[in-house]
């Protein structure tokens, strides 16, 4: 279903839209099934002369087994959705796979900046390419993808990837997504950041191998400024207890 | 529980003084009935300013740059506020002044048999704050530098530092007047509760006491046990504004994640706040207009006490994507899916309560069905939501803002109406036009829907929320998109093109209709045996109850209604 609305480009934009299917069609039986039978009582029982309406305490162990099938009925489809879900959930968030590349994403009022790790595919070094409101990846790669905030939240959304993350000031977040298709897609910011919120936009470029170092070589001029602004987000002097602070749980580590 | 000989508190209160001025009748009463008044009129003029801005912010969207008008250009900034405050107002500023303060200060005495609440200078009080807070949003709307811009969710860093928001007056106003509503509502809550638990009439039993009385006590617990963090998050947030404090600073070792458990720990319960009475306004409806006996009474109480403790697991669900551990998502997706389980029995109980019904479809049935058949929409919704998997895509899309628009917008409006409509005959004694009722019904329906059906599509394209122009957007400038928000918000235009029809319909009933008598829809409930309108202190003399509300079409009895407080 959410195929036919938007592009379907990473390795898990599938299972989100098998998932937002399964979904649709578990709760569409239920929905149409309540509302046939809502609309049908309301037709059968209107008032009618000489029709009185009956005295039910809904007490009897008879009536009440219809609500409580029913309830029954709602717990086992909560239960395959909820393990659905985490499946998803564990693949998207909450595992790792190991990288081909990795590359930073950095939100502040009000664009996005990305540093590409440059012809040597190592980010921090001197020949990292950085760019603001355009993204290019290789297709076929799986990136691990560095986000932090100078400023505000904001949350790194590209709907072709099903991938959305908060960006947080002071934590850098890994995750990851593996590009399967080449083309142009959206990159949007999808917590409200203040007053440009609305023009925080970028377009991601997934290309082949060889047109992505053609980009890296008309960038390669681009390094020097590069170097000087790693790492990003130490907008603040003392960035460094606050990241200790966070450095537990999950992907988000101290940097 | 026995009746518990009315408190000595009452006795006190400047209580037999139905003369005097118009100022202390209307402005300064403790009657309850005339502070219901006073919390549901301001909520419905807060409800049209809310109305006003969402079809500003509509208009935008729909022709992005143009003047809209009545308004004008509308600017980044300035869309940013208008979405805020819609979301501020109609949450705090219209649901829970009508729905909690209005409904429960009209019906807790009336439906338990007391003369007046037991706080009654409290309730006064309630009320004088909620106005104070009420003009202090407006003023934060009219500021230097505009309102605050940063979402009713109020997130920080954003809403804790002017640098950031760039509205340094908007976002304190804003912040002082939500803590100064909540504590309306505390002194509301306690006076609801207290009343609903201590100051019934002889012989009413705890099982004997009208579910929608059932529903707005247990909301009032709820609010109550939620709202102390999000107070406690108020007060940090206004020390990082003004003093410079870094609560949330994540740059002087505060943390913004801090600010959203304090928020939604207050933010999901909030929900069902709101939720609850709705659901129990429905409730009475169908009984009296179906002539049926609620179908499994103590079932559905044990679904209001079961969905009012989940609520209060839930939380997180609203921040799976925010950065916190991405193994807590796991437990609160099933926390929140099980949620399911009561709403859906609550819903299963009131579609069985048609069953054997007579069922007469005035306006107020119109009303109160409508509420199932589109809560339907938005209980499913949810589920799409809940699921951690999904919402790593749907979150903060216009999926959100449309499934909760399918609860929201039901409980402040739907339901509302059907409370209105209902109870209409007893408030002033007189009777709504049906025809023009029923107008009103199909016109906000057929609007409503119109509205926000389009933007389930939207938000599964992947529309994020509060943007102000999409057109400039590749993927969601496509026209296929932007004719959906065309749609919408001619939905909209229709949706309000109807609202007038009830203003008049109401102003001029009060004034004008027929009078109505003490129980013009033959029903059992107490509030209909006072007089209509009930005079100060409800009753000469307090009435015994002798069963339950809702034994309609009693087997054997001349009549299809049997009153709490008819003789066996």
């Amino acid at each position: 279903m959410l195929e036919h609305l938007v592009p379907s480009a990473s390795s898990f934009s599938g299972d989100v839209d098998r998932l937002f299917l399964l979904i649709a069609v578990i709760v569409g039986v239920w929905f149409v099934a309540a509302e046939a039978m809502f609309f049908w009582l309301i037709f059968r029982f209107r008032a009618a002369p000489g029709q009185p309406a009956q005295y039910i305490t809904g007490k009897e162990k008879r009536l009440k087994r219809w609500i409580n099938w029913a309830h029954a009925l709602v717990l086992v489809c909560d239960v395959v959705i909820i393990v659905a879900a985490v499946r998803v959930w564990v693949k998207i968030k909450q595992t790792l796979p190991p990288a081909d590349l990795t590359v930073r994403v950095t939100g502040q009022q009000w664009a996005w900046t990305f540093t590409d790790p440059g012809p040597d595919r190592r980010l921090d070094t001197a020949d990292d390419v950085r760019t603001t409101d355009e993204m290019h990846l290789m297709v076929g790669k799986t990136y691990h993808f560095q986000l932090v905030s100078k400023d505000v939240l904001h949350s790194f959304f590209v709907p072709a990837f099903r991938l959305k993350q908060d960006a947080v000031p002071g934590r850098v977040y890994t995750g990851w997504f593996r590009t399967e298709r080449a083309g142009t897609y959206d990159i949007l910011c999808a917590e409200i950041c203040g007053m440009g919120h609305g023009v925080m936009t970028a377009k991601l470029t997934v290309a082949g191998e060889a047109e992505h170092a053609a980009w890296l070589a008309r960038h390669a001029g681009d390094a020097a400024l590069a170097a000087v602004d790693t790492p990003a987000p130490a907008a603040a002097p003392d960035t460094a207890g606050a990241a200790a602070h966070h450095a537990a749980m999950g992907h988000t580590q101290a940097h | 529980m026995a009746h518990a000989a009315h408190p000595e508190a009452l006795a006190a209160a400047p209580h037999a003084a139905p003369g005097g001025s118009f100022f202390h009748r209307y402005l300064w009463s403790t009657d309850h009935k005339v502070i219901a008044f006073q919390y549901m009129f301001t909520g419905m003029a807060m409800a049209l300013i809310g109305a006003f801005m969402a079809y500003v912010f509509r208009m935008q969207l729909a022709f992005p740059g143009a003047a809209v008008p009545g308004f004008g250009v509308v600017s980044p900034g300035q869309y940013n506020a208008l979405v805020t405050n819609h979301g501020s107002i109609m949450i705090f500023w219209v649901a829970m002044p009508v729905l909690i303060a209005g409904f429960g200060n009209y019906l807790i005495p009336l439906m338990v048999g007391a003369d007046d609440m037991v706080f009654p200078r409290l309730n006064r009080l309630s009320y004088q704050l909620f106005l104070v807070s009420a003009l202090v949003l407006l003023a934060s709307l009219v500021v230097q530098n505009g309102g605050f811009g940063g979402a009713w969710t109020a997130y920080p860093p954003l809403s804790a530092n002017k640098n950031y928001n760039l509205t340094p007056l908007g976002s304190s106003l804003w912040v002082i007047a939500v803590a100064l509503e909540f504590v309306a509502f505390l002194l509301g809550g306690i006076n609801f509760i207290v009343t609903a638990m201590n100051a019934r009439a002889p012989g009413m039993k705890a099982f004997d006491v009208p579910i929608v009385v059932w529903t707005i006590v247990v909301a009032s617990i709820l609010f109550m046990a939620s709202v102390g963090p999000l107070m406690a998050g108020a007060v940090m947030l206004l020390f990082d504004q003004l003093a410079g404090t870094s609560f949330f600073n994540p740059f002087r070792g505060g943390d913004p994640i801090l600010w959203q458990h304090l928020f939604w720990f207050f933010g999901h319960p909030e929900v069902y706040v709101v939720l609850l009475p709705a659901m129990g306004i429905v409730a009475e409806v169908m009984t009296v207009f179906a002539r049926k006996k609620l179908f499994a009474y103590k079932t559905v109480i044990g679904t209001i006490i079961a969905t009012g403790v989940l609520s209060f697991f839930v939380w997180a669900h609203h921040q799976f994507v925010a950065g916190i551990d991405p193994r807590m998502a796991n437990v609160f997706t099933i926390t929140t899916l099980l949620i399911s389980v009561p709403i859906a029995e609550m819903c299963f109980v009131y579609i069985a309560t048609l069953y054997g019904g007579s069922i007469r479809l005035t306006v107020p049935m119109l009303w109160a069905l409508a509420f199932i058949a589109e809560f339907l929409i938005g209980g499913v919704t949810g589920i799409f939501l809940g699921a951690s998997g999904l919402d790593v895509y749907l979150h903060d899309t216009y999926f959100v803002v449309a499934h909760f628009h399918y609860t929201f917008f039901l409980i402040a409006v739907i339901a509302v109406f059907a409370g209105i409509t209902y109870w209409f005959p007893k408030m002033f004694g007189r009777l709504m036009n049906e025809k023009w009722g029923k107008i009103h019904f199909w016109g906000t329906i057929a609007g409503f829907n119109g509205v926000f059906i389009p933007l389930f599509f939207l938000g599964a394209a992947g529309e994020h929320r509060r943007i102000f122009d999409y057109t400039t957007i590749p993927e969601l400038g496509r026209p296929e998109l932007q004719a959906l928000r065309i749609f919408a918000t001619v939905s909209l235009l229709v949706l309000l093109a109807f609202q007038p029809i009830f203003l008049v319909n109401f102003v001029r009933s009060i004034f004008r209709g027929p009078r109505a008598e003490k129980n013009p829809w033959r029903a059992n409930t107490l509030e209909w045996t006072a007089a209509s309108p009930p005079p100060h202190g409800n009753w000469a003399e307090l009435p015994q109850v002798y069963r339950g509300p809702y034994e309609y079409s009693v087997p054997g009895r001349e009549s299809d209604y049997w009153p709490q407080d008819e003789k066996p």
